[in-house]
């Protein structure tokens, strides 16, 4: 594990030159990301209302908006676009992978598949934590990071497929036998929640609230960081791209003061409804 | 009641007594007494006078003092009549005495007995002595019937007991404060006045909507504990089947009906579901909101099986009230098991009653079950399964995270300190 040893090397002798940003998303996949949260904060805060509807703020929050009616179509509402957007990432997948024959969609240092440096990376990780080891250097797209777009890759399809199926039951009941349709509430209603669970409590921690990130990680709302965070946060690939000559090729803008000040607003509103949803969750999960 | 010829002769017994009460030394001065016949009639009249014992006084003579609005007895108590709204009143044509009948003459003593209606009313002081209002002293017939010298007929607008009048009357007990309070009566007159019937009587004027004395009678009051009582919980279906005889012949059809016709005591009548007196339209959203958690007091599991679907789920937050309560699926009134070919719960029926709600319901649609229990595995073992994993998943992906972020917070919390430190800045 050669990066594993070189890595503190790296991140402590990085020197305070003078700044230059590097482009991590495009202005596609940070839109992709606020439509992602924004409708999810829509679907949980319509949703959970419904999964814990004997507790008391569910009925005040249902209440407040013009009881269920409301709720419902505002449901329905988010999940229609979650729907488009997931299309659109599919479709997006497609051209790049399939159509154009882009490499590192499907493999590689670049692709969102996991690999076996991901094992060796959670393990390391693990060992860094209680003090075993060094600590990890990462490529693109770290192990929970994978983990977190291919749990909301598999909790759209399990999650939207079931709410297709509650919203269309008469048609769904033409090729699904009759327990599918009890099945299909436990089952939205059961991922819902540990996405909910996960995204407002784990993501949250590993992206945003942790030391190091804390209040949040900017670069999925300016799609830039500066060569610092690049280096430490991502130093196989930075080292990959500078190995390559290819850094100059990822140089981007220092983001504009609004911009990185709007981000700041939208990202605290965000991750503070997150949280109050976690917490009517949780004591109405354990209060049940 | 004081019959004509009394009436007759106490007319007479007045004229002798308005001229006899003046005999005094200048009577002899009255050219009258001089003549023979006046004077036979005169000695006639006072003969009857004084012989008739008991004798009826007038209103008139009555009035006299008590027209006096200020007059008071001893105790303080204002004892004025107003000699026209008596008039008017049911007993309008008495004279003071038929009821007063310990007053026999004028001065009358200061103490004077309690008027007895009983003694032309002997029918409903009996039906009074036997009910819960039996104690006179704290009920008198006025309590309800009103001021007793402006007691009006039954169907008269102005009558306490007019039907649209009842509930008022009963309510000045039987209400929010004062005597409901004072004797812990049940607060009804507020929830009544609110319900279905109170509100066809309170804004419809309708005189057949059930006031007070519908269902509990008026003189011959029970308490519902009683088994004569009409509201008796095995007497209640015959009690509003009085009005509602279709809903009656429905409910008597069905498991409800027939366990309490057998006997069975925890069957629920109509107030068990309707509530006695905050009855509202069924089809209203409040009551639809809380009509589930009725029924699910005695079907308990059925109940918490509810609750885990969407109907339930749904029809909980309000606003939203079509979603299936209990009796949209079972019927309300003639309840049958799913077994009786007429339930529309039974097999060959569920395609009609899911297809009230669900438009384009099929045989498979209809599979669904509107109380699958996830938590038992021989009811439901495909449910039960999806349901462990589901459940499996959540909290191993869970705990697996929590674990590491958790780890990972102390770690990097522990990295940032001791870099500050080195720099030797603040430790946050």
């Amino acid at each position: 594990m050669p990066e594993l040893e070189e890595a503190p090397v790296q991140i402590e002798k990085a020197p305070p030159k003078s700044e230059r940003f590097f482009v991590r998303f495009t202005r596609a996949q940070r839109y992709m990301h606020a439509v992602l949260f924004s409708t999810f904060l829509g679907l949980a805060g319509t949703g959970l209302p419904l999964r814990f509807s004997q507790s008391y703020w569910a009925r005040r929050l249902a209440s407040s908006v013009g009881g269920f009616g409301a709720i419902l179509f505002f449901h329905k509402f988010c999940a229609i676009l979650l729907t488009i957007a997931f299309a659109i990432h599919l479709k997006e997948i497609f051209t790049r992978g399939v159509l154009h024959r882009e490499k590192g969609v499907f493999w590689g240092a670049t692709s969102m598949v996991g690999n076996w440096k991901d094992v060796k990376d959670l393990f390391a990780h693990f060992r860094w934590f209680v003090g075993l080891g060094p600590k990890p250097s990462f490529e693109r797209y770290a192990y929970w990071e994978k983990f977190d777009y291919w749990a909301v890759f598999w909790g759209m399809m399990v999650i939207g497929f079931s709410g297709y199926a509650m919203w269309f039951a008469p048609f769904f009941a033409h090729f699904l036998p009759g327990w599918a349709l009890n099945a299909v509430l436990v089952i939205h209603s059961e991922e819902g929640l540990l996405a909910i669970l996960f995204i407002f409590s784990i993501h949250f921690v590993n992206t945003h609230l942790r030391p190091g990130s804390f209040p949040m990680d900017m670069v999925i709302f300016t799609g830039v960081e500066s060569e610092e965070e690049f280096k430490t946060r991502r130093s196989v690939e930075y080292k990959r791209l500078a190995g390559q000559g290819k850094l100059e090729s990822r140089l981007g803008e220092k983001p504009a003061t609004w911009l990185v000040n709007f981000s700041r607003v939208v990202g605290t509103t965000a991750i503070v409804i997150g949280l109050v949803l976690l917490v009517l969750t949780l004591t109405a999960y354990f209060g049940e | 009641m004081a019959s004509l010829e009394e009436k007759e002769d106490a007319r007479m017994s007045r004229a002798v007594k308005t001229r006899g009460s003046s005999i005094a030394p200048w009577a002899q001065k009255q050219r009258w007494l001089t003549e023979p016949e006046t004077f036979l009639f005169a000695v006639v009249a006072l003969l009857l006078f004084l012989t008739v014992p008991g004798r009826l006084l007038a209103q008139t003579d009555c009035l006299a003092c008590h027209a006096d609005k200020g007059l008071q007895d001893a105790a303080g108590h204002n004892i004025s009549v107003d000699g026209d709204t008596f008039s008017k009143s049911i007993h309008g044509s008495l004279k003071c005495n038929d009821c007063h009948a310990d007053i026999k003459e004028y001065p009358h003593p200061d103490k004077v007995a309690k008027v007895k209606c009983d003694g032309c009313h002997a029918g409903p002081a009996a039906e009074l002595a036997g009910s819960v209002h039996s104690n006179s002293a704290d009920h008198p017939c006025t309590s309800c019937h009103g001021d007793a010298h402006a007691i009006l007929p039954r169907d008269n607008k102005l009558s306490a007991v007019y039907p649209l009048n009842v509930p008022h009357t009963c309510g000045a007990c039987h209400g929010k404060d004062g005597m409901a309070q004072k004797h812990g009566l049940a607060t009804v007159l507020t929830s009544y006045t609110d319900s279905i019937h109170g509100m066809a009587l309170s804004k419809e004027g309708l005189l057949v909507a059930a006031n007070c004395q519908s269902c509990h009678g008026s003189h011959h009051i029970l308490s519902r504990k009683d088994a004569q009582s009409p509201t008796f919980k095995a007497n209640i279906p015959k009690t509003c089947g009085t009005c509602h005889a279709g809903i009656t012949a429905d409910y008597s059809e069905g498991v409800h009906g027939k366990a309490i016709a057998a006997g069975k005591m925890d069957a629920p009548v109509c107030s068990d579901c309707h509530t006695a007196h905050a009855i509202e339209q069924p089809t209203a959203a409040g009551f639809r909101m809380q009509s589930t958690p009725i029924c699910g007091s005695c079907h308990k599991d059925k109940f918490s099986t509810y609750r885990d679907t969407f109907h339930s789920q749904l029809g909980a937050l309000g606003g939203y009230v079509e979603t299936a309560r209990c009796w949209d699926c079972h019927e309300a009134h003639s309840v049958r098991p799913a077994s009786d070919p007429r339930s529309p719960v039974h097999t060959a029926n569920l395609v009609t009653t899911c297809g009230k709600c669900h438009a384009g319901a099929n045989v498979s649609f209809v599979q669904y079950q509107p109380h699958a229990n996830a938590r038992v595995r021989k009811l439901n073992p495909a449910l039960y399964f999806i349901r462990l994993f589901m459940n499996l998943l959540l909290f191993g992906v869970l705990t697996f995270f929590v674990i590491h972020t958790a780890l990972w917070l102390i770690r990097a919390r522990y990295e940032q300190v001791r870099k500050k430190t080195a720099e030797g800045g603040p430790h946050a």
